[in-house]
């Protein structure tokens, strides 16, 4: 039988095989689970999507895959709608995926309890890795959306608690696409460059798929590699996140995390009068002290024996006062005496009442006479009246 | 800059702040000690009132470059 096969070069084969896989299989949806996830330098993504019975490898580019909001873990079952393509240097054909979402909403649960797991075995929610958050920060460096209601939530809150704080914002994607990249670049950005105190990173409220950058490996090992303590603030109260267990302290909230990250200008004032009052205290209480003891000496024998001996020789020196005073007053009560006495004898020898009675003073040289021996005659002699003078000349 | 040096200066006259009332607490220390590092408190107290009083918070932006050339690099 002459039934010729036509021969082929593998190249041909695998040319021939190509065009028929990808021309039968232009589009496709396949559900299975990933394994062997492997995202290469490049950012391309290499797995295989399996079930049971059967695998089959997958690629998907980093131009399709930056728009899958999670990262794939092994284990995640997920749906992934591509081609078929053919690989021909190993000659193997491949899914050539351009979008990937999870099968259901438990599977990012079930992702987010493995890594969980996994994180938790190597030890990195320890709590002998937390960092101590600093009471009195200078600079408070901030990854989040910068238009978003958390950052301005977290700047009143500041301004509020602790205005002499500095907040140095990293704006940063926090949902979807891109976003783990751009939160692990930022720690690492205020790691090297920040230099502040505290890093707060987080997001306000939403869906598990919103949160999702906050469940990713690399967010988790930034965290923990972060040398600044780190403070997760994710969503609302009841949303717990892998960063919120790796992060040096989880805040419920955004406000909060920036509540936890200041102090308050209250406490502080608070503070301040606490000091000057407790200090005023301590120095009367010392003042008070020393007081005691100083009265406590002079009590002593010691120096009670020196006041003794004043006290009676000062009974002794008030007696002699006393007698001095008395003895002065004495002087000066007999002086006074004395001195009326004087003075009513001169009223009495006033000489105008003698002349009021007709006596006459009889006057020669300006010099009384008193005696009649002393009296000139042939002299002007004046006789002096009491209403009067009167001049002769014998 | 005279902003960042007003906060550093802060955080020191709290720590010498916390400090003094320390040593105030200590039983040894002499009257006139005491009252040399009361009125150095008290001085403190006030600045550190001052400048509370005065903040203003400040908000700066680090720049992304320096992480976009990062990432640039991993990509190449």
């Amino acid at each position: 039988m002459a039934n010729e096969i036509e021969i082929l070069t593998v190249s041909e084969l695998t040319r021939e095989i190509r065009k028929s896989l990808e021309e039968t299989f232009p589009q496709v949806s396949v559900i299975g689970e990933i394994s062997n996830f492997k995202q290469h330098i490049s950012g391309h993504w290499y797995f295989n999507l399996k079930d049971a019975e059967a695998v089959i490898n997958c690629t998907m580019w980093k131009g399709f895959n930056q728009y899958v909001f999670f990262m794939p873990q092994d284990g995640m079952k997920v749906i992934v709608n591509g081609k078929i393509s053919v690989y021909p240097p190993r000659g193997n054909y491949q899914i050539d995926a351009r979008s990937m979402k999870t099968a259901g909403v438990g599977e990012l649960q079930e992702a987010y309890e493995r890594l969980k797991k996994k994180l938790e075995s190597e030890g990195l929610f320890d709590e002998d890795r937390k960092k101590p958050i600093p009471s009195l920060p200078k600079k408070i460096g901030v990854i989040t959306a910068v238009d978003g209601a958390a950052f301005k939530d977290m700047v009143s809150v500041a301004k509020r608690r602790f205005p002499l704080v500095e907040i140095v914002i990293v704006p940063a994607i926090v949902q979807g696409s891109g976003a783990a990249e751009s939160i692990v670049n930022s720690i690492k950005l205020l790691n090297d460059f920040g230099n502040v105190d505290v890093i707060i990173t987080g997001r306000g409220g939403g869906s598990i798929e919103d949160l999702w950058a906050f469940n990713e490996e690399i967010v988790a090992r930034a965290i923990s590699r972060s040398k600044i303590p780190v403070i997760s603030a994710v969503g609302h109260e009841t949303d717990f996140t892998i960063a919120d267990y790796v992060s040096d302290l989880r805040a419920p909230t955004p406000s909060v995390a920036m509540e936890l990250a200041t102090p308050s200008i209250e406490e502080i004032f608070g503070y301040i009068y606490d000091f000057s009052y407790t200090s005023s205290q301590i120095i009367a209480e010392l003042v008070r002290r020393k007081y005691d003891k100083v009265k406590h000496m002079i009590n002593s024998y010691g120096f009670r024996i020196l006041p003794d001996i004043i006290n009676k020789n000062s009974q002794g020196i008030d007696q002699l006062i006393s007698k001095i005073f008395q003895s002065v007053d004495k002087l000066i009560l007999t002086t006074k005496n004395d001195v009326n006495l004087f003075s009513n004898a001169i009223k009495s020898y006033d000489i105008r009442k003698v002349l009021r009675r007709g006596f006459v003073l009889v006057e020669q040289n300006s010099k009384f006479v008193s005696r009649a021996s002393h009296f000139m005659r042939g002299k002007k002699a004046k006789l002096r009246f009491y209403d009067g003078n009167v001049e002769i000349n014998n | 800059m005279s902003k960042s040096r007003q906060k550093n200066n802060f955080e020191k006259d709290l720590k010498r702040l916390e400090e003094i009332s320390k040593l105030l607490e200590d039983n040894e220390i002499s009257l006139d000690d005491a009252i040399a590092l009361y009125e150095e408190g008290i001085k403190l107290s006030r600045s550190c009132i001052k400048k509370l009083n005065d903040a203003e918070l400040k908000i700066t932006e680090l720049k992304k470059d320096l992480s976009e050339l990062s990432s640039e690099n991993q990509k190449v």
